[in-house]
């Protein structure tokens, strides 16, 4: 059985609460003393309806008392098929990081469009977000079908216009599906209403859809989490380097290169759960020795030290960094840099401050970090870049430059979803104040 | 439950042009949850000074152990299992407890709800199933002070309970071990942010994104030994109001009207004896239990807990006064 993760994105009124809980209802995935709470729930609500469905992703009381979600909540439901994680983000723009958190390990973004009001301003931020975060997948929901009395044609035309937009962005992957989350039509049964619709429902299309494995066809990347050094009688000598392969495959014997100390070395042995193995592949938890005696502690990335042959169905994932008509075409061997460029997402309630320490990591690397320049903001309703003021606020998309004090080994975001993400955290709060992904 | 059966027309992929009909090997969802959770216990070794694993007994926290194994060995594990116990714990967990901590030659750090009652004369649970889930809180955030730990690492997953639901998986917690949904961190790609302030604390959940039945197919699949309450035995019990079935023990104040019972029960989860129920089974193996969770219609919690019928938010308030 495989493993899907996807989010949601819409507007309050899109129905998007009550689209995940026609899932999860529909999918029997609800147990009946949930259910029983919810009945009164919804009583004590006015919803006119049995049971109101967006009452199943609501968490906290205060969000139920306020009708609005805070934060990301994670749902799960299993089919036969496969095991669902849903990031069910908020859809206000005040709540745009939590939509990029709820993006950032997702294979899939399902963007919910009002049959009735079609392509709106949301509807665009929800998939420049989707673009930015790299999501391999769109598909966008054309909800609320049975209040245009299931017309083929406002779906075709809400599919045409989203079409055209999503031009000027690079998404890799778009599909559409109409659907009514409010009557269940086409959500996990095929509709009567929807008969001129021959695609499947959207809980087909779940348990089908191709799952993007780009990571393991990318080059090998690793970094160490943990040093393992039992010092015992036994194992005197043991020193294995805990971690997880990020991309590609590591083999026993392969030659490789160690940053940002930028020696080689060979790999030795490679063990998982106690067994040797010959290879390892993106995904798997390993400890790795290496032959010689270097300097490797956490946060040490490992890479092949041979020039980097890009498989031939390798087609590299592209965003645009500028505006629509620029594609940003990423090379295929690690980086090794102290500055870089990167778009980052202000996250933190306090505006960013010129000068604010702060920490740089990526994966389990660590370095002290500060924005030396806001080169420009990106607007997220149509992702054209905006002269900046050089100030950074709460939901603020910019294109900044990054000095690290330690030598980050990166790739390109596009290039690679581990090696290329980063979170900036404030020395003095602790905090995660920003999320980037590294452009160049 | 977790489970559904719609008729899948078979040209569905056919119809799609973006569904790829190409079978390629898969990755199994079990080995991405383990591979994560494994990568979260690495993460805690990496960037705390003094982890603790908060060892119950119950099937997670078992399962937490053996992820542990796979994490560290030959290596020894860079925590100890801390067990807070309130004296109303099940004899078989206690006794899994202590033969696993033994078995694995790692630290066992046991410290008693009765002795923190006695120091801060705090007023023990009353009543005819007299509670000391609230009083475990002040033992819990007695030895976190006292060894220092700067992270706890527990097994509690998201598909528990709502609030569980929108915690983070590394959740940072004031020096009161207060968690305060609004100002948590927001946690993106596989990136972890424990950075705390002396005296803060993390709470950690490795296994975040593991659903009940994932928890059964992991331990079938790893054939993880379990105490013997998961399965099915024969106990007295008594029937509360709610329906449930109560195990009489030396803690619950008997009525006359009781009815004292011998039923077939088990337990899905492992509490305290006086605030977890026992379920009606006949499960006498894994596959029985996993058969027998497809089927039921009652949330895990929802059949065993009693201490969160108390309110809608009732998890909301303990978390946010320090419970896990």
């Amino acid at each position: 059985m495989e493993l899907l993760r996807f989010f949601t994105a819409g507007n309050v009124d899109d129905g998007k609460s009550t689209l995940i809980g026609r899932l999860l209802y529909d999918s029997k995935s609800i147990s009946t003393d949930i259910l029983e709470t919810l009945t009164k729930q919804s009583k004590s609500t006015g919803v006119d309806a049995d049971i109101d469905l967006a009452l199943l992703t609501d968490g906290l009381r205060a969000e139920r008392e306020q009708g609005i979600t805070i934060d990301v909540a994670y749902k799960y439901f299993t089919t036969d098929k496969r095991k669902f994680i849903i990031a069910d983000t908020p859809g206000h723009v005040q709540y745009t990081r939590n939509m990029f958190t709820g993006a950032s390990n997702t294979d899939l973004a399902i963007v919910l469009v009002d049959a009735r009001h079609g392509i709106t301003e949301q509807t665009r931020r929800h998939s420049i977000i989707s673009n930015i975060v790299g999501i391999p997948h769109v598909l966008v929901c054309i909800n609320k079908m049975d209040l245009v009395n299931y017309d083929e044609e406002v779906y075709n035309q809400i599919k045409a216009d989203y079409t055209h937009f999503a031009e000027s962005l690079n998404l890799k992957k778009v599909s559409f599906i109409p659907t009514s989350a409010l009557t269940g039509d086409n959500v996990v049964k095929h509709s009567e209403n929807l008969k001129w619709y021959q695609g499947p429902s959207l809980f087909e299309f779940l348990e089908t859809v191709e799952i993007e494995q780009d990571f393991k066809t990318q080059e090998a990347r690793f970094q160490v989490q943990y040093v393992i050094r039992p010092q015992t009688e036994e194992l005197h000598d043991y020193r294995g380097y805990a971690g997880s392969i990020l991309s590609g495959s590591f083999k026993k014997g392969d030659k490789i290169a160690v940053h940002p100390v930028d020696l080689t070395t060979t790999i030795e042995k490679i063990e998982k759960f106690g067994q040797e193995v010959e290879e390892a592949h993106a995904g798997e938890p390993v400890i790795i020795h290496v032959a010689d005696n270097i300097d490797i502690s956490r946060g040490t990335t490992f890479v092949p030290n041979t020039t980097f042959v890009p498989n031939t169905t390798f087609v590299p994932n592209t965003i645009s960094i500028t505006d629509g008509n620029t594609i940003h075409t990423p090379s295929q061997s690690i980086q090794t840099e102290k500055t870089f460029e990167a778009i980052v997402c202000w996250m933190d309630n306090k505006s960013f401050q010129p000068g604010q320490k702060l920490l740089l990591q990526q994966n389990s690397f660590r370095s002290k970090a500060v924005i030396k320049e806001i080169d420009n903001k990106i607007n997220i309703y149509n992702f054209k870049s905006e002269p900046s003021d050089g100030s950074l606020h709460l939901n603020d998309f910019c294109k900044v430059t990054i000095k690290t004090a330690e030598t980050l080994s990166f790739d390109e975001y596009a290039n690679n979803r581990k090696t290329g993400s980063f979170i900036l955290i404030n020395e003095n709060t602790n905090n995660t104040v920003a999320a980037g992904v590294i452009t160049s | 439950m977790l489970h559904c059966n719609i008729p899948i027309k078979k040209d569905v992929a056919q119809q799609h042009p973006i569904i790829n009909p190409k079978t390629q090997k898969k990755v199994d969802y079990l080995d991405q949850l383990e591979a994560e959770a494994i990568y979260i216990l690495r993460e805690v070794a990496g960037q705390f000074e003094r982890p603790a694993l908060l060892f119950s007994g119950g099937k997670d926290s078992i399962c937490l152990v053996h992820l542990a194994l796979k994490a560290f060995r030959p290596g020894k594990f860079p925590f100890p299992l801390v067990h807070v116990d309130t004296g109303h714990n099940f004899p078989e967990a206690i006794e899994y407890r202590d033969n696993l901590a033994k078995e694995l030659e790692e630290k066992l750090i046991v410290r008693y709800v009765a002795d923190t009652i006695k120091e801060k004369n705090l007023q023990d649970g009353k009543g005819k199933f007299p509670s000391r889930n609230g009083l475990q809180t002040y033992t819990l955030l007695d030895v976190i002070n006292e060894f220092e730990f700067d992270a706890c690492i527990g097994g509690a997953r998201r598909d528990e309970e709502k609030a569980r639901a929108k915690e983070r998986i590394f959740s940072v917690r004031d020096e009161f071990g207060q968690w305060d949904p609004k100002k948590q961190r927001p946690e993106l790609w596989n990136i972890y942010n424990g950075k705390i302030d002396q005296g803060e604390n993390v709470r950690v959940f490795p296994i975040s994104n593991w659903t009940e039945l994932d928890v059964w197919n992991y331990i079938k699949r790893e054939n993880i030994q379990l105490p013997s309450i998961y399965f099915t035995h024969e106990r007295e019990c008594i029937k509360t109001e709610h329906g449930q079935w109560m195990n009489v023990n030396e803690f619950v104040q008997l009525e006359p009207t009781d009815k004292i019972e011998k039923v077939k029960v088990r337990y899905r989860t492992v509490g305290d004896m006086t605030c977890t129920a026992a379920v009606e089974s006949e499960a006498h193996t894994v596959d029985d239990i996993i058969a027998e969770l497809k089927d039921t219609k009652i949330s895990e919690r929802g059949a065993t807990r009693m201490d969160d019928r108390v309110s809608e938010a009732a998890m909301e308030d303990r978390k946010k006064g320090g419970y896990f």
